[in-house]
């Protein structure tokens, strides 16, 4: 058993020590046939029993349920692009800041420099805007750093190949949170302990699928073996590329990436960035043993600093 | 479609992926248009005006599928020399008169037609806004005339209306006064300008639309049209449909596989719910309800269909056996099979006369039956001062509705319009059990019957609508027994005894489902509607129904994977009529009988050497006879079935064709055309007539219609649904989940709007009409676009109607702001209309009423010239 931290991992079981295992499970989102019913976020609280969330309009465009957590395990984002972005802050809902501060009215305080009776899309024939819908989810790293600081060991890797958090075991440290690299995994306030997806463990094991790709409509949410999603996943982008749909890609899929690749991993129309997602994640413990060899050095170090000033004074 | 129905959605994401191109249009921007190829923002209540740009396309290219509408429509028909054309009339067709408000479709008729016995649906004692009609009907004068007051044009149902008359046809459609050319000139200036201008539809898109909707549309390809209450629920709402059948009839779209016109129901059953009807003019099976004036008899009441081509000749067996399936033994041929039995009615009982009689003291008692009015129907004041005065009210609900709490907790209430203490309304509250709690068959928008079985009892007292009904009715019959008053005989002699099972004694739904298939002289169940018989000796609940129970087995609860058959999967589920999951499927093939395409060929003529062995064959049970060859020509006495030609696929008209022009049937003219929705900020760039001429409006004080082009209600609003959210709310602001999900009550507008009005995202806005006011919290959106009309712009304010006073989630509901203008074939509401926003929350309490009125005032004193304009932004 090597656990290794970084890099390549073909069989990420076996390195957790599993010698007999299923294949790696994983989901494939393609966010290109998502149509943002919601359906996986409810099918998913109402078989995990994931209390309800907070009843508050957010303002950003449909997503009122705003960020992946502990009582949020699929995340559906919705992401309003005009097509003809002007210098204006209009307060638009998910481009970047949501631009309203308070429920008060009163004069818009965005400054508007748009002539003030045009409207470019009314003008351009066409609808002016792209709305990117994408359900998130915990990505099932190769190299998962939520595990590998989880000091119970309520966090652990299943013989599927998902990391899954032990309700039972968790002592509510917190250490997990910011070693995600995704945000994804957190602390229920009422509660105490950590919770996140589960890949519906439960589930894998009756040999059924996870409650959101069961319910989702479109196969915009797909289950299956890590191996043959991938492939999926690759003829799916290509198809979309010989559409002309260029701005396809894959986000999570590399095996070479700084996590050593999702077990969960979607296919995007747009930079990560724009759905919320890190760009170029890394597996926050990556240099956990380079930290580990610079500590024992350091240690190392001062302990021979230690032992030499002993020394210096018996001289 | 995705908004509103996901899981149907999923089909069309397929077709996408197999390379479909998939339009969306709509006011706003939704979740469909998000993954559709191109969304087309039209002005809510205008798409008449784009649909008949796209036929004005299709005609003035010559890009209909010629060979189809010559063979298979009434384009080569030829219209008699009185009929006149809303061109020729500034927007009336002839036969207007403006007294009673209703036209007389005398002139539509096929030319060389003989005086119509469906002719004169003018209804004298129910002139537009005159609700005491439905009264004053039964002393009629003239009995033909009460029909369209009574909704006889939907009675006509699958039948359609009779044509008495094949008439003369030119097949060159040369002839002046031809369908096709009186289509040309009805459509000649709905150019893509004129589109532009009335719908703020860019020429480009239209462009669009036109060119991949007519290279998509012939014989190797089909396209299909989807549509929900964005196309019905207007005062023209039945003829935004017409508009899409006489574009699909001209691209040869319809009867074939991938064409079509599919309409998405609005709950899971609600086709099943007009095939079984819950509907006031109409039996199982489409047979029109009896009406009190001119139905003394079985005879009478069968006698306008008995001579009619087509199936709908049979009408006295399908409605005989139905009076036995009622009545059984008790049905005889010596009282006309209890045939005055039936219920009468005597005009208009539809939803919003009903309410109105409510209001007006009239309705004394109210069934409601998971249906939430108070929030779910148009103009809710109106709905709640109905229930406010009734005597009781019973509500079948899984959970406390508005409707049955707005005695404590109505906006009048607040506001003081109605006090607690002066309502004498009786509430029955009786829980429901849910789709999962119950069996039965669910009926879809493919007139596809599929049986579910029940999951889990349903809890505490909740029971079954089926459990409440039977024993409702158990319990009157105790109460009559031994009755000698003749009234009571059509209660005493129903046949209501069904086999129960269950730990709740629960009707078996099984029985009830084969009572509705039929029964033959044996007893066994019927397979097909063609046994019935009209001598008594067969019974069926529902003609169109029969065979579902074919050889005593549950058709609907096939379950055959489409794995293991071709793609229309014949075996799963049941489809009404006869297993036919397309209809007039003869039209998938040529005249000659052979299919258009190999790739679209679907249904076709298998001749045989042998003379009179040819059959109708195919991958669907072939909706036509299934031996009359292609060149059959039927005898010119013939009826019914029997004068059905071989080249006449649309085997339920009595032309045997599709109808382009519809001579007779409905109320609002033989053409489609485009009127402004009865509110609107702008006037009709096509004739000086500015709305639907026989809408009907509904006179009451609680509604009240803002004044057109009035620049106090400067804005177009319009309500939908959310995805998150079901109807009227009860089945979602009642559960967590989902309230999440939609957690507010909002409103969307456009960012121009925003800047116009000082509106600002999160914050609150007031929507008024003249019929109330609400607040909502705002989303400014880019999706909803302000639409440039001209040179001017029109701003639409997009309401989700989800939301009341009770559940998790409470807010205003849009449909207070709604009018009552009703489409006058079928009484459906306009669902959009003009408003004010303003920044900030509405007035409480009294307040509220005074701030409205203050609007009204403004409103009538306002010139209203010119329609709202603006640069004033």
């Amino acid at each position: 058993m090597s656990n290794s931290l970084h890099g390549r991992l073909d069989d990420v079981q076996q390195d957790a020590g599993y010698d007999q295992h299923p294949p790696r499970m994983g989901f494939f989102t393609d966010t290109s046939v998502c149509i943002g019913c919601k359906a996986c976020e409810v099918a998913c609280k109402e078989w995990n029993d994931v209390p309800e969330d907070g009843m508050s309009l957010s303002g950003m465009s449909y997503d009122n349920t705003q960020a992946l957590g502990a009582s949020t395990w699929r995340h559906v984002a919705f992401v309003e692009k005009p097509l003809h972005p002007t210098t204006t802050d209009l307060g638009l809902p998910g481009m970047g800041a949501p631009g309203w501060d308070s429920h008060e009215n009163g004069p818009a305080s965005a400054a508007v420099t748009l002539p003030a009776s045009e409207d470019q899309g009314a003008e351009s024939g066409d609808s002016g805007v792209r709305w990117l819908m994408s359900s998130d989810v915990c990505k099932h790293c190769t190299h998962a750093a939520c595990l590998d600081v989880c000091p119970t060991g309520s966090l652990f890797r299943t013989e599927y190949g998902t990391v899954v958090v032990q309700p039972d075991i968790c002592n509510g440290c917190g250490y997990c949170v910011p070693a995600c690299p995704y945000g994804v995994i957190d602390v229920r306030k009422e509660d105490g302990r950590a919770f996140k997806c589960t890949l519906c463990y439960d589930r894998l094991k009756t040999g059924d699928t996870p409650a959101c790709a069961k319910a989702c409509p479109t196969e915009s949410i797909q289950y299956g073996e890590l191996d043959e999603l991938r492939a999926r996943a690759d003829k799916r982008v290509d198809e979309l590329h010989e559409k002309g749909l260029d701005v396809a890609r894959l986000y999570g899929r590399d095996p070479e990436d700084g996590v050593g690749g999702d077990g969960a991993f979607f296919l995007l129309l747009d930079e990560p960035e724009v759905y919320g997602l890190p760009p170029d994640p890394v597996v926050t413990t990556r240099d956990l043993g380079s930290i580990w060899a610079h500590v024992g050095a350091a240690a190392g170090a001062l302990l021979a600093i230690g032992a030499a000033s002993f020394v210096g004074r018996r001289r | 479609m995705a908004e509103c129905h996901p899981v149907g959605f999923q089909w069309v994401m397929e077709a996408k992926r197999k390379g479909a191109t998939i339009f969306h249009v709509d006011p706003r921007f939704t979740r469909t248009s998000a993954v559709s190829d191109i969304h087309v923002p039209i002005r809510a209540g205008t798409d008449i005006a784009f649909l008949g740009g796209l036929v004005n396309y299709v005609l003035s290219h010559e890009l209909d599928f010629r060979e189809y509408v010559v063979a298979y429509t009434n384009a080569a028909t030829i219209i008699g020399e009185a009929f006149e054309d809303t061109e020729d009339l500034d927007g009336l067709f002839s036969g207007w008169d403006p007294e009673s408000g209703q036209y007389d479709p005398e002139t539509w008729q096929y030319a060389g037609a003989p005086k119509a016995p469906a002719a004169g649906q003018r209804d004298p004692a129910q002139p537009a806004g005159d609700r005491a009609g439905a009264e004053d009907a039964s002393t009629g004068h003239d009995h033909e005339k009460t029909s369209h007051g009574a909704a006889r044009s939907e009675a006509a149902g699958s039948g359609g209306p009779s044509v008495p008359h094949r008439g003369e046809r030119d097949e060159t459609l040369q002839h002046p006064r031809c369908v096709f050319q009186i289509l040309k000139r009805h459509f000649a200036r709905y150019t893509p300008e004129m589109v532009h201008e009335i719908c703020g539809i860019s020429r480009e898109q239209f462009g669009q639309v036109a060119d991949a909707l007519t290279k998509n549309s012939n014989r190797e390809r089909t396209s299909a049209f989807c549509y929900a209450v964005g196309w019905t629920h207007h005062s023209v709402g039945v003829q935004n449909i017409r508009t899409a059948s006489i574009l699909q009839l001209l691209l040869g779209n319809i009867g074939r596989p991938g064409g079509g016109i599919m309409a998405l129901r609005g709950h899971a059953s609600i086709q099943g719910s007009t095939d079984i009807p819950t509907l006031f003019n109409i039996l199982p099976g489409y047979i029109p309800m009896p009406h009190a004036a001119q139905h003394d008899s079985l005879d009478d009441f069968v006698a306008a269909d008995a001579g009619k081509v087509g199936f709908w000749g049979n009408m006295r067996s399908y409605t005989i056996s139905l009076l036995k399936a009622y009545w059984g033994d008790a049905a005889t041929v010596e009282n006309d099979f209890c045939f005055d039995y039936l219920p009468r009615i005597t005009g208009d009982h539809s939803t919003y006369s009903t309410v109105l009689g409510q209001i007006e003291g009239r309705v004394k008692g109210y069934f409601l039956v998971g249906e939430n009015p108070a929030v779910g129907s148009s103009n809710g004041k109106m709905q709640r001062l109905g229930l406010a005065n009734l005597d009781w009210l019973v509500v079948r609900d899984m959970a406390m509705i508005e409707s049955a709490t707005f005695w404590k907790d109505g906006a009048e209430i607040a506001t003081g319009e109605l006090a607690t203490d002066e309502i004498g309304t009786e509430v029955f509250f009786l829980p429901a059990a849910s789709h999962v709690e119950k069996a039965g068959s669910f009926t879809q928008t493919q007139r596809m019957l599929q049986w579910r079985t029940k999951a889990v009892e349903p809890p505490g007292d909740a029971r079954s609508d089926l459990q409440f009904y039977y024993e409702l009715g158990q319990r009157i019959r105790t109460k009559l027994a031994g009755s000698t008053d003749e009234m009571d005989r059509p209660l005493l002699d129903l046949t209501w005894d069904y086999p129960t099972e269950g730990p709740l004694g629960e009707p078996d739904g099984h029985a009830v489902l084969r009572e509705i298939n039929g029964t033959g002289p044996d007893g066994e169940p019927l397979s097909a509607y063609t046994e019935l018989k009209d001598d008594g000796s067969t019974s069926c609940g529902c003609w169109i129904y029969c065979g579902v129970y074919a050889d005593g087995v549950n058709q609907a609860a096939r379950r055959k994977p489409h794995w293991e058959q071709n793609e229309v999967a014949l075996e799963w589920g049941w489809v009404w009529p006869a297993n036919r999951r397309i209809l007039y499927n003869r039209a998938s093939a040529d005249p000659d009988g052979k299919p258009w395409s190999e790739r679209k060929k679907y249904v076709w003529w298998e001749a045989s050497a042998d003379e009179g062995r040819g059959r109708w064959t195919g991958d669907d049970v072939p909706d036509f006879i299934a031996d009359r060859p292609p060149d059959h020509v039927p005898a010119d006495d013939a009826t019914g079935p029997d004068a059905i030609g071989g080249r006449d696929p649309f085997v339920m008209q009595t032309d045997g064709k599709g109808w382009l022009f519809a001579s007779a049937g409905l109320a609002d003219g033989p053409l489609p055309t485009h009127y402004e929705p009865p509110e609107s900020p702008v006037h009709n760039a096509l004739y000086r007539q500015q709305n639907n001429p026989p809408r009907k409006s509904i006179d009451h004080r609680a509604n009240p219609l803002n004044p057109s082009y009035s620049t106090v209600f400067p804005y177009v609003f319009t309500t939908y649904r959310l995805t998150e959210h079901h109807t009227a709310g009860a089945m979602s602001r009642t559960l967590s989940y989902l309230s999440e999900l939609q957690p507010e009550m909002f409103c969307e507008i456009s960012p121009r709007l925003a800047r116009q009005r000082g509106l600002t995202n999160g914050g609150w806005a007031t929507i008024v009409t003249s019929r109330t006011a609400i607040e909502a919290r705002v989303l400014v959106t880019e999706r909803l676009r302000s639409l440039r009309i001209g040179d001017q712009y029109v701003e639409q304010v997009g309401l989700p109607y989800h939301w009341g006073g009770t559940g998790l989630t409470t807010g205003d509901s849009a449909n207070d702001l709604v009018n009552l203008t009703l489409d006058p074939n079928v009484f459906i509401q306009d669902k959009v209309g003009t408003c004010d926003i303003q920044p900030g929350r509405r007035p409480r309490g009294p307040e509220l009423v005074s701030y409205v009125d203050a609007y009204r005032v403004r409103a009538r004193d306002d010139d209203g010239r010119e329609p709202e304009n603006r640069s004033d932004a």
